[in-house]
């Protein structure tokens, strides 16, 4: 890490720290929800300058973008102000002093930041970068980790990101009777629309966002991104849309039964995938059995899987926004 | 060729740099919101034209020019986009701007 990289992770790391002290301390919950947008495109430049690419497209996408909308929305739900504290948190105070004098001990026994000689360096991330150009050949090892050599775990990552949203749905409910099919277009819920200028220039970017979108999910074994990144920017595009034009045109545009059918869809995918490498001889999660050529089969792998994810994840995403959205206007 | 190269791009970059920093200030300074959107919108589109430009300069003819390019349009087009919605929105939840009148008024109570 160079000397100006240096200082600037400080800069930002101090700004973070200035900021997260900011969300502690105000009491107005709509000025915390924008700093923690904030605090996290901090970070998000953060895991930038740490040469960690993916993970800040995912901070940035998920945490200041479609965090902060979910946020809002469920501030127009409640109350603007957080309730004082009855009494001095002093048990608190105190436990998280311990926890937080034993995360500093602990830290003396770690590593320096990026150093080779560190243990997670030594055994398995030398054999990662050097088998994914025998094994699977696509340039972003990120991709090739996530997707095929601990494809497991991102199943189950999956799988929380659908239990997430299965779990809103059911406390919220998925507004389907609030915006019956055919239902006439309420002034109250008809969004920005009588914003002029932000309509016009939200529907010039919606497709480009769209683009953005599948860009990253498909470039994703070359670039930064798959798709996770790719299902948040995809989800953001149509949230932007139902911001602007009402949450019912939204729901005309894709249905709450579609939305549904693409947060199932994507696990069934993934899981699909993995069974399908079951049936053709190999291990669960295996994908070189998927094609004659080994390597072939991981890059078919990789790309469906990855389809999976994004259709997931932007069916859940779309689908909590709704939920928040619909119970504000009921 | 190099040089001059350099030299306008850092001229570019430390112009847009000290644009962004007027604004700064500005959103500290001014007395109300409308002129502390003012300040803020205004020198936020000047400085990501010039920093974004002297970037393209040391990127030179390459794809990073290009995305910086779109990088640059997209901020061209949402950021002024932000402003005018923050300020219709605060013009329509009844936030009155401040006259000079009010200024005064503020003053002497900072006084008194």
């Amino acid at each position: 890490m160079s000397t100006i990289t240096l200082l600037f992770s400080i800069f930002l790391l101090t700004l973070l720290m200035i900021t997260t002290m900011a969300i502690v301390r105000t009491r107005n919950l709509f000025v915390a929800v924008m700093l923690m947008g904030i605090a996290s495109l901090l970070i998000a430049a953060s895991f930038f300058l740490l040469d960690a690419a993916d993970v800040a497209l995912t901070e940035a996408a998920v945490g200041a973008g479609i965090s902060t909308v979910l946020f809002l929305g469920a501030l127009a739900l409640t109350s603007e102000r957080e309730r004082s504290p009855s009494s001095l948190p002093l048990l608190s105070l105190g436990i998280v002093a311990i926890v937080a004098l034993i995360v500093i001990y602990a830290t003396f026994d770690q590593p320096p930041l990026g150093s080779p000689s560190a243990p997670v360096q030594a055994h398995l991330t030398p054999w990662y970068i050097e088998s994914t150009r025998e094994l699977i050949d696509i340039p972003n090892v990120v991709t090739a980790v996530l997707a095929s050599f601990r494809g497991y775990d991102t199943l189950g990552e999956v799988i929380v990101v659908f239990t997430a949203g299965v779990g809103v749905l059911f406390l919220l409910g998925t507004g389907a009777s609030a915006s019956a099919a055919g239902a006439p277009l309420s002034e109250d819920n008809a969004g920005l629309r009588h914003y002029l200028i932000p309509r016009i220039l939200g529907r010039l970017l919606i497709p480009f966002i769209l683009l953005l979108g599948f860009y990253v999910q498909f470039h994703g074994e070359y670039s930064p991104g798959g798709g996770f990144q790719a299902g948040a920017i995809v989800a953001a595009s149509i949230i932007l849309y139902s911001l602007l034009e009402g949450e019912q045109r939204a729901l005309l545009v894709i249905p709450q039964g579609v939305l549904l059918a693409m947060m199932v869809g994507g696990v069934l995918l993934y899981g699909a995938v993995g069974v399908a490498g079951l049936v053709l001889g190999g291990n669960f999660l295996d994908y070189s059995v998927l094609d004659s050529d080994p390597v072939k089969g991981q890059q078919w792998g990789i790309l469906l899987i990855e389809i999976g994810i994004g259709i997931t994840v932007a069916g859940v995403l779309i689908s909590i926004f709704h939920a928040f959205a619909s119970r504000g206007a009921a | 060729m190099n040089i001059a190269i350099d030299i306008a791009s850092w001229v570019l970059l430390t112009l847009g740099g000290v644009n962004l920093l007027i604004g700064g200030i500005g959103v500290l300074r001014m007395p109300d919101f409308y002129t502390r959107m003012h300040a803020a919108s205004l020198t936020d589109s000047m400085g990501a034209i010039l920093v974004i430009l002297g970037i393209m300069l040391q990127a030179g003819l390459s794809l990073a020019t290009v995305k910086l390019g779109a990088i640059l349009a997209f901020l061209l087009l949402t950021s002024p986009t932000a402003a005018n919605a923050l300020a219709v929105s605060a013009l329509l939840a009844g936030m009155k701007p401040r006259t000079g009148d009010a200024v005064q008024r503020t003053n002497h109570e900072a006084d008194a």
